[in-house]
């Protein structure tokens, strides 16, 4: 078992999330978790996945998300050659007392303070999963309130460019083409 | 021209061809309904079940090989076709539906007979719609037809809201480039495939082909015909692989799986390369995974990327269109006779001759099996058959040789009981000079009994034969062999069949014994105007041999008892 991320571009069309989230519970992938939002192209919507399981569990994910219409193109990330980021927004109890120790801890990770009221602050912050699992381990003790993330967001480094080229009439063999020697 | 959403639906699908509905009107789809009176090139056929309609179209598909179309309102009409879709679904049947929904102002609202068809079918359709605009209803109508009989074919669903039937717009059907960009089904085997799959041949000792439904869908039908005499390679068949080859065919060993010959199941765990061809390794033809032709190296031609390395890992999988690939292979392959081999599986055909049940006079009792096999005789082994499922499915399979592609219809990856009249009556209307029979159990019958009213009604010509043993046979099957003989709600009290069909209009003849199969079959045959039914009750006890039990080793088979002892 490992984790696997994979990144998508589909079709910005209703039903389109449904029908990814769908595949997930229907050949029992380990969804870990899933995020999708626009892209500069008004036409294409990007999804980043992030799964539990084998290699030969990611590989059949991907021709699974294939298999999909309006799924354009797959890629499946790997830690090295790309970033991945996770956002979170972290609402911790913070009386005058305890203050000063939120912030020497937000310093030390590079984290926003972005609300503050009497009894509490919101934090916000950006950056890979595991060193927002530690941040709020230590946050902990001190008390969390509330707490939402966005799930991993992934591209890949340099040249690893997931992209959509313009229509081509003929059949473009690349995309659905997985090497299966 | 402007013209109304309904009229578009005619004039699109007169667009792609289609000349042939299976529906059945409701309130959601009454604009189209209405509509379809000023298309008279359109026969509409009205089905007594929506999910008879989704058989009859898949039915229709398998026949001929074009797309099947069907039409239900919303709500019940729309949820009763979800059988008949995932059957589609699972043997890769291409039908488009078109199912009415209540108007948009109303969706969501749990409006009278409003369900969410698109949600519901999602994961059993190749694709689906729901059209939010009557301007995109041509496109998506030739959309739908394009992904249906495309790749590998398989289901598509329309949604279309009541007022969207209402609407006009100015039609003109598009005629540019289908632009679907995450649709491109990949057609040919690379250079580097070609020739890794060839040396891989010529490198075999032992080598068997596996095709199943890809090579008739494909149309490879000639292509693995000169494939397999040009490399003296045997060929097993899947359920739906019969008629991929003819089963006279000195390569053709028949079938395989967990109903296949012995002699099959055993030179595929004995041989050293399997080709298999348009095939999906369901666990039916596999037996255990762990343990499934161990002492092969295998190639898979496959269509679909997903079905590679999903059930059998695979040393060489080639995504593509079977017809094409085999064209490919054809000029390059190669490899040296080997007499051995071929001896050794006709040695392994020979218990299976010596066992067979057909070797039973039979006298006393009417078997399904002579039943079956008789059936091919006075049908000059010509006719399409079509199958319910359970047991006399498999007795079709075993005693049934198909010569021609197209001419076994049956669901097999789904299962579905009541598949076979409803099936049967699509197929004899996509092929009215073929000569077609529904074979069916008792159990199966009497699901989509109703239809017959459809058949009478359309005076199909189709001829049932209901093989009638008073059990639902496979499962009572299962009960005797694994679950101690308890025989927990599988006895049938059945209607006199003859007495059935009477009601019906249909001509029926009952049969007991087996010196009045003849004359039945040869009576059936030549009734015109309609259907006819034969009630053939038979042994009730009988079981179907050979079987490989669920999760067992290929060729760990429970073999017919009064055989000579086991062999591997």
């Amino acid at each position: 078992m490992a984790r696997h991320t994979l990144a998508a571009l589909v079709e910005n069309r209703p039903g389109v999330l449904s029908r990814v989230a769908n595949l997930f519970r229907r050949r029992s992938f380990n969804l870990d978790s899933l995020t999708v939002g626009r892209t500069h192209d008004d036409e294409i919507s990007r999804m980043t996945m992030v799964v539990d399981g084998s290699r030969q569990e990611a590989e059949r994910l991907e021709k699974n998300l294939y298999k999909l219409i309006n799924v354009i193109e797959v890629a499946h990330l790997d830690e090295k050659g790309s970033l991945m980021r996770d956002l979170a927004l972290i609402k911790v109890s913070a009386d005058i007392e305890k203050r000063r120790e939120v912030i020497q801890l937000c310093d030390i990770f590079r984290a926003r303070i972005i609300d503050v009221s009497q009894e509490s602050m919101i934090i916000e912050m950006t950056g890979e999963e595991t060193k927002i699992e530690s941040f709020t381990e230590l946050l902990q003790p001190i008390g969390i309130i509330e707490m939402v993330r966005t799930g991993v967001v992934a591209m890949g480094r340099g040249e690893h460019t997931l992209k959509h080229d313009a229509y081509t009439p003929q059949p473009a063999l690349a995309g659905a083409r997985k090497s299966v020697l | 021209m402007k013209l109304s959403g309904a009229e578009i639906i005619w004039e699109s699908l007169i667009r792609e061809g289609c000349a042939l509905v299976f529906g059945y009107p409701g309130g959601a789809i009454l604009p189209t309904y209405d509509a379809l009176t000023k298309y008279p090139q359109i026969h509409h056929v009205l089905s007594r079940h929506e999910q008879g309609a989704t058989h009859m179209a898949d039915g229709f598909a398998r026949a001929s090989g074009q797309v099947g179309v069907v039409i239900a309102t919303s709500g019940p009409g729309a949820t009763n076709l979800v059988t008949g879709i995932a059957t589609a679904m699972m043997d890769s049947s291409p039908i488009v539906c078109l199912t009415g929904q209540v108007a948009r102002s109303a969706i969501g609202t749990d409006a009278f007979q409003e369900t969410d068809v698109t949600g519901i079918t999602l994961p059993i359709t190749k694709h689906n719609y729901l059209v939010g605009d009557v301007r995109e209803l041509a496109a998506t109508i030739r959309e739908a037809f394009h992904i249906a009989r495309t790749g590998r074919p398989g289901p598509v669903l329309i949604d279309i809201p009541k007022d969207v039937q209402i609407e006009e717009t100015e039609f003109e059907y598009p005629t540019d480039e289908i632009r679907l960009p995450g649709y491109r089904p990949v057609l040919a085997a690379s250079d580097d495939e070609v020739q890794k799959a060839v040396e891989m041949i010529g490198e075999s000792k032992k080598p068997l082909i596996l095709a199943g439904h890809g090579v008739l869908m494909s149309g490879a039908v000639s292509e693995l015909k000169a494939f397999a005499e040009a490399a003296q390679i045997p060929v097993a068949l899947t359920l739906l692989g019969k008629g991929a080859i003819s089963e006279h065919h000195p390569l053709c060993l028949g079938m395989m799986g967990m109903h296949g010959e012995a002699c099959v199941n055993n030179a595929i765990q004995e041989a050293d390369l399997l080709l298999a061809f348009g095939m999906r390794f369901d666990d039916r033809v596999t037996g255990a995974l762990e343990t499934y032709a161990p002492k092969s190296r295998k190639i898979h031609v496959e269509i679909d990327p997903s079905e590679i390395n999903k059930n059998v890992e695979v040393d060489l999988g080639i995504v593509g269109d079977l017809k094409g690939v085999l064209g490919q292979l054809l000029p390059l392959v190669h490899r040296p006779s080997n007499p051995e081999w071929m001896e050794e599986i006709h040695r392994w055909k020979q218990d299976t001759f010596e066992r067979d049940v057909i070797n039973e006079d039979g006298k006393d009792k009417l078997l399904a099996a002579h039943v079956i096999s008789d059936l091919w005789k006075y049908t000059g082994g010509n006719a399409t058959t079509v199958t319910d499922v359970g047991q006399h499915q498999m007795w079709e399979a075993q005693y049934y040789p198909h010569d021609r592609p197209r001419t076994l219809i049956t669901s097999g990856g789904l299962g579905t009981m009541g598949f076979g009249l409803p099936a049967a009556i699509g197929a004899k209307m996509a092929s009215p000079e073929e000569e077609v029979w529904a074979i069916v159990g008792d159990g199966g019958f009497q699901m989509p009994m109703c239809e017959l009213a459809t058949a009478v009604q359309e005076r199909v010509e189709v001829k049932i034969a209901i093989v009638n043993n008073g059990y639902l046979g496979m499962v009572r099957q299962w009960q005797e062999f694994f679950y101690e003989e308890r025989y927990s709600a599988t006895p049938l009290i059945s209607p006199d069949f003859c007495k059935l069909a009477e009601a019906f209009g249909i001509p029926s003849i009952r049969v007991t014994q087996r010196d009045q199969v003849e004359s039945a079959v040869a009576e059936a045959r030549a009734h015109k105007g309609g259907p006819m039914l034969i009630d053939f009750v038979v042994e009730k006890h009988d079981v179907v041999y050979p079987m490989v039990p669920a999760g067992a080793t290929l060729n760990e088979m429970i073999r017919r008892p009064t055989a000579t002892p086991e062999m591997v």
